[in-house]
């Protein structure tokens, strides 16, 4: 009570508690990120008829997400309607970087982009390097370059976790990310390593969350305690580049102390199969019979096998007999007495990797623990594919997480197939509580293609651009030996680029290096910018010129839904669609959304004709655009008989389309509506998928959803799925014999034979077994001048996304620091707010400082992506994203330091051409304060213009 | 000044878990997604594509680095929106009546039409829990939802806050703290679930558990054997290995 003033009763006003929330709920996939959640959107309609969308949250019915959506996603609204989205198609009318644009017509576009295209297939495909960014229709885009006839197509996998995607194929035949995932219900022990976020990103919180709720142990391994690992129970702070180690150390612990799935590994594992160890050219391969089975030695019947006979006790150590007189020892034993080798040892890694030998010791006794003492079994009987019946499943409840924290080091690809080696000895793959595939895989590694390059005018490619090569003969070559594609993918460079070197094509095709380009075609690739290394010098090659004043890269197609930095160094625009307003599949023929239990795939519609949103609107969904320049430059498969286009656009290819007999792009609803994974064409397809909210699904049968890779009734259900056409059974590969057929030919052996500057290089990387080696760059350089490691990371609210432009959620990330250990502050003489350079030996940048201290001891790090440059993204040039934010990108060098051969050395992983991001060297010196984050890359006009002033959203409607 | 009810009927609100909060904003962004087209719409944001961006938020993610004695730094994520107080300073202070505390379910709402936005409340809240909106001229602030969770045009598993529906980890939880079996009680209880500041006696409805201890270790388990097995080899690995192949019959 106030002496002074009155004391009111708050009366209760009369609200609204029950409004209607939209006009119309349309369920579609979601593209805020590569996660795929299925989300219900919510519209209302103004009143001159106008659908605006209002509101979008998880759908409970999806797979993916159950309900739950990420910031991103709950941002999507102001993604859909950003100021910086592209309107019309543009020509370019300034300099290159510029962003000086004309608005043309499409069919001027379309007619311009053919022109361009036409003449480079009449006279050398591989004048066309068309590469794609977060594609989600690879498995179009592919088939079209495939049909064009260029060799020199991929997506961005080369710069983003390609050595975990195939490590994970070579090693366990499918890969982390969306292909396979913890089993979550049952795993008792979880390590997650070098996860900022991920693909899978609304899953992993999900699950995250339950083994908390369950009282499961997660332990995080990564340099930087954000995130994930802030809410790990254990945190290993480990030094970037040395995970390899600590994994083999703790390989090295548990076989030491005897903790190995003994029965496990004889059964679905090459541990048994006989290794060669007769000296000459077949020395370390597979010893195989007549008919090509692997043979192991069983101890039963004292005699050599195949490896698939049923009832074998097969030998995991010894020396036997091969069937030509030499001898050969079990790929087991080799294993153990590489791995026991005192350089394995938590003692001899422990200093290299900031991690106690104690901690190895004990993180290796916990895995132990859980493994063994606390098995998992279901009771499902099923029949093995040596005719073997079982009772039921017994896991390892140990799983394990991985993402590009440990794949983006130039020793990326031995350290995944390391952590996978880890899995196989506990037991954990594809059984209960460890780690499970969602299907179409497992799939062995001959399910998929082996590379293809050979090209011809007017003529397709005679298979798939991208594969997995079992030996040097599936090499990626041209007839001198030398690299037959643009980024060098598949060459002896990187013999193993199953995603292809995206971060290497502007380089080259400036260097002319093995080739010039006449058209450079990116789909929703920043390439001008976070996505390349080197961006000063990416930009300058972009804009360089030859001497007869032309650009070294002639003519440059680019599209992309908004304003960003590639645009403006790009000749031809093609504006895309937001997410809202397309057509997508999200295809078992690429990247579906199946769960363990589940085969799923999903579509994305236009929940809002693009017409709609905005005056003057006239974008196309690049899918559609793509087959109609498939269309007019008569690709084989884009034009009927009669020469006319075959598909209206992508929503007719999506239900018309088939790569198989039967077999489309979309799973569910084919045929007469009822058949599932085979069937006709179906017209009403995807009437059908909007009705169901936008995804499909069908279950795996009960007995047939653990060891896929071996189970008999998993094989045949792939099989009436269209998966494959016939059981393809196979066990997991410890020791790899494709990586060892590299290696014979860098010792000498066979009629493929590496150029003598890489003979060293791939004898040690294409060890068969799993090793560890220092990551090149800081191999290269006096670590005393560059003592701290470097390294990014995206931000949950903005990963794999398009944030800056998004009005909420650059108010959450809206500039970067670099954050500095704590130490490393005080030996400086940093406070928070302090510039600093920041020197590598390619470069330095100017940037402000905030100290941390849950964070690696000798590593640096920031927010990935958050620096924009002036005048994109329809930002105000002096946003804090242009002023202050920045990228570490201008410190990496897509090459190696020069090492006096006058060779360019690429920065990457040397078995799969993995960019090496994260070898990064820095020192840091204290700089003058400043006010703006150096090195300043000029200002790019705006063809879309700036957004508003104010945001009132919502603001009437009720 | 403006009174609060002596006691409410019901007593709504959330359980943040500490434990399980990845700090990924995905609860702040949905509450300023259904928030700025429902009731008390919109929330507005000043120079959003501009020097200075800012806006009203009606939760909004606070991370804080703690270094424990003897044990690594340790980040732990908070996200703060209004606590629904049951002695709510902001309540009291108005000088309009626009602020109050329902007495069907306790929640704190502004009614705007009242509010003239001179800011006492938000003075007053010890939490920093409310936003004057700049280009409303009112006071902004967590409603939990209020035209979510008793609206029947909304299936009934989803009438909770869009923080809670959205939230991806499940860290958040919404309830009737009034109710001694609800689960939201039952939580706080096994958990050692906390009040934020209860110094400031402001009694806050929601409640937040606690991070679970991390870094501490026992020794290794002691049902692993971890002798060396390596040495010498005729009783080291590969001798343990023809043992282990034996056991399996």
């Amino acid at each position: 009570m106030s002496a002074a003033g009155t004391t009111r009763t708050a009366t209760e006003p009369a609200i609204e508690t029950s409004p209607q929330v939209s006009d119309e709920v349309r369920r579609t996939t979601c593209y805020m990120c590569a996660c795929r959640c299925g989300i219900n959107v919510h519209l209302r309609e103004t009143a001159d008829g106008v659908p605006i969308v209002s509101y979008i949250e998880g759908n409970r019915d999806h797979p993916v997400n159950r309900g739950v959506l990420c910031a991103k996603g709950s941002a999507g609204i102001m993604q859909h309607y950003s100021p910086a989205r592209l309107m019309r198609p543009l020509r370019r009318k300034g300099p290159r970087g510029s962003g000086e644009f004309e608005e043309i017509s499409w069919e001027e576009a379309l007619a311009t982009a053919t022109s361009w295209l036409a003449p480079v297939r009449a006279d050398d495909p591989r004048k066309l390097a068309f590469f794609t960014g977060r594609d989600q229709s690879q498995s179009l885009t592919s088939w079209w370059a495939q049909q064009f006839g260029t060799p020199n197509y991929a997506a961005h996998g080369g710069f983003c976790s390609v050595n975990m995607a195939a490590a994970g194929i070579y090693t366990l035949g499918g890969a982390f990310w969306e292909f396979g995932t913890p089993d979550w219900e049952r795993t008792r022990l979880f390590m997650i390593f070098g996860v900022a976020e991920d693909h899978d990103s609304n899953p992993i919180k999900i699950g995250l969350g339950k083994l908390k709720g369950r009282g499961a142990k997660v332990i995080g391994v990564n340099p930087v305690r954000t995130g994930y690992n802030a809410i790990a129970d254990e945190w290993v702070g480990i030094t970037p580049g040395t995970d390899g180690l600590f994994i083999l150390s703790l390989v090295h612990e548990l076989i030491r102390t005897g903790h190995v799935d003994v029965d496990y590994l004889s059964r679905w594992t090459n541990a048994p199969w006989l290794i060669s160890r007769s000296t000459g050219a077949g020395f370390g391969l597979v010893v195989r019979d007549e008919a090509g089975k692997p043979l192991v030695w069983d101890t039963v019947t004292e005699r050599l096998q195949p490896f698939d006979a049923p009832g074998l006790k097969p030998a995991l150590k010894g020396d036997f007999p091969t069937p030509s007189g030499g001898r050969a020892t079990p790929a087991f034993e080799l294993m153990a007495r590489k791995y026991l080798e005192p350089e394995h040892a938590p003692d001899a890694v422990s200093a290299r990797c900031g991690v106690p030998a104690e901690t190895i010791r004990r993180i290796a006794a916990e895995i132990a623990d859980a493994a063994f003492n606390h098995p998992v079994t279901i009771d499902e009987p099923w029949v093995d594919f040596r005719g073997e019946r079982h009772e039921g499943f017994t896991g390892r409840p140990v799983s394990f997480h991985a993402m590009r924290g440990i794949s983006a080091h130039s020793n990326g690809f031995q350290t995944c197939r390391a952590l996978h080696v880890l899995q196989l000895l506990l037991g954990t793959v594809e059984a209960p509580g460890g780690f499970r595939f969602k299907p179409p895989y497992p799939k062995p590694l001959e399910a998929h293609p082996t590379p293809h390059c050979h090209t011809q005018p007017n003529c397709p490619l005679p298979g798939p651009h991208l594969g997995l090569p079992r030996g040097p003969e599936d090499l990626a070559l041209d007839d001198d030996g030398g690299p037959a594609r643009i980024d060098k993918a598949f060459s002896w460079e990187a013999p193993l680029a199953a995603h292809g070197m995206m971060h290497m094509v502007i380089s080259n095709a400036a260097a002319g290096d093995p080739y010039p380009v006449d058209v450079l075609f990116l789909y929703m690739a920043n390439m001008a910018w976070n996505s390349s290394m080197n961006t000063a010098g990416v930009i300058e090659m972009l804009t360089r010129k030859r001497e007869d004043g032309e650009y070294q890269i002639p003519k440059i197609i680019y599209a992309d839904a908004y304003s960003s930095e590639m645009v403006a160094y790009a000749d031809l625009i093609l504006p895309d669609t937001t997410y809202l307003e397309r057509h997508d599949c999200i295809s078992l023929l690429d990247r579906p959304i199946s769960e363990p239990d589940h085969a799923g795939d999903a579509i994305r519609w236009p929940v809002v004709p693009p017409e709609t949103q905005g005056e003057g609107r006239t974008v196309r969904g690049f899918q559609s655009v793509l087959i109609d320049l498939g269309a007019r430059l008569a690709l084989p498969g884009f034009v009927d008989e009669d020469g006319s286009p075959r598909y209206a656009d992508y929503a007719d290819y999506m239900v018309r389309h088939e790569r198989r007999p039967g077999v489309g792009p979309l799973a569910g609803w084919r045929g007469d509506g009822t058949a599932e994974g085979r069937g006709a064409p179906n017209p009403d397809q995807l009437a059908l998928y909007v009705a169901n909210g936008g995804f499909w699904q069908a279950e795996v049968p009960q007995g047939a959803r653990f060891m896929k890779q071996a189970n008999t009734a998993y094989q045949d259900w792939a099989v009436g799925m269209g998966f494959y056409d016939k059981p393809q059974p196979y066990v997991f590969q410890i020791y790899s014999e494709p990586l060892r057929r590299f290696q014979l030919a860098a010792e000498g052996h066979g009629p493929h034979q590496p150029p003598e500057h890489l003979r060293d290089r791939i004898k040690m990387a294409f060890d068969p077994l799993p090793v560890w080696w220092e990551p090149f760059e800081q191999a290269a350089l006096d670590v005393g001048d560059y003592p701290l490691h470097a390294i990014t990371q995206r931000p949950a609210a903005m990963y794999h996304a398009w944030g800056s432009q998004n009005a909420w959620l650059r108010q959450i990330h809206g500039e970067n620091p670099l954050y500095v250990p704590a130490d490393a502050m005080a030996e400086a003489g940093l406070a928070d707010g302090d510039w600093v350079w920041v020197i590598s030996h390619h470069g330095r940048i100017k940037v402000r400082v905030r100290g941390m201290r849950a964070v690696n001891p000798q590593t640096v790090w920031t927010w990935n992506a958050i620096g924009k440059r002036e005048g994109a993204w329809a930002l105000d040039p002096a946003a804090p994203e242009a002023r202050r934010g920045f990228l570490l990108n201008h410190l990496i060098k897509e090459l190696l330091p020069e090492k006096g051969d006058g060779l360019r050395w690429s920065n990457s992983d040397p078995v799969t051409g993995q960019a090496a991001w994260y070898d990064l060297r820095v020192r840091i010196e204290k700089a003058e304060p400043g006010e703006e984050s150096l090195p300043r890359t000029g200002r790019q006009a705006s063809p879309v213009g700036r957004g508003p002033a104010e945001l009132r959203w919502g603001k009437g409607w009720a | 000044m403006t009174s609060l009810p002596e006691r409410t009927e019901r007593k709504m609100g959330l359980v943040i878990d500490l434990d399980i909060c990845v700090g990924c904003h995905a609860c702040a962004v949905s509450c300023k997604e259904w928030n700025t087209q429902g009731y008390g719409a919109p929330l507005s944001d000043q120079d959003p594509y501009g020097a200075d961006p800012s806006g009203t938020w009606l939760n909004r993610i606070h991370s804080f680095e703690i270094q424990p004695e003897g044990a690594p730094a340790q980040i732990v994520h908070f996200p703060k929106s209004c606590l629904h107080c049951e002695d709510a300073p902001c309540v009291t202070v108005c000088p309009t009546g626009a602020s109050y505390k329902r007495v069907q379910d306790g929640i704190v709402l502004v009614n705007e039409d009242a509010c003239m936005g001179c800011g006492l409340c938000a003075w007053a809240c010890p939490y920093g829990a409310r936003e004057l909106d700049r280009a409303e001229g009112v006071m902004k602030k967590c409603t939990l939802c209020v035209d979510r969770i008793y609206n029947d045009n909304i299936p009934e598993e989803d009438r909770v806050p869009a923080c809670v529906r959205s939230c991806p980890a499940g860290a958040r939880h919404f309830g009737d703290f009034r109710d001694p079996a609800s689960a939201v009680n039952r939580m706080v209880q096994d958990r050692g679930g906390m009040d934020l500041m209860p110094e400031q006696e402001t009694r806050p409805v929601n409640k937040y558990l606690p991070p679970r201890i991390r870094d501490r270790h026992a020794t290794a388990p002691e049902t692993v054997r971890l002798a060396s097995l390596a040495e010498p080899e005729a009783t080291g690995f590969l001798g343990w290995l023809d043992r282990a192949l034996g056991r399996l019959g």
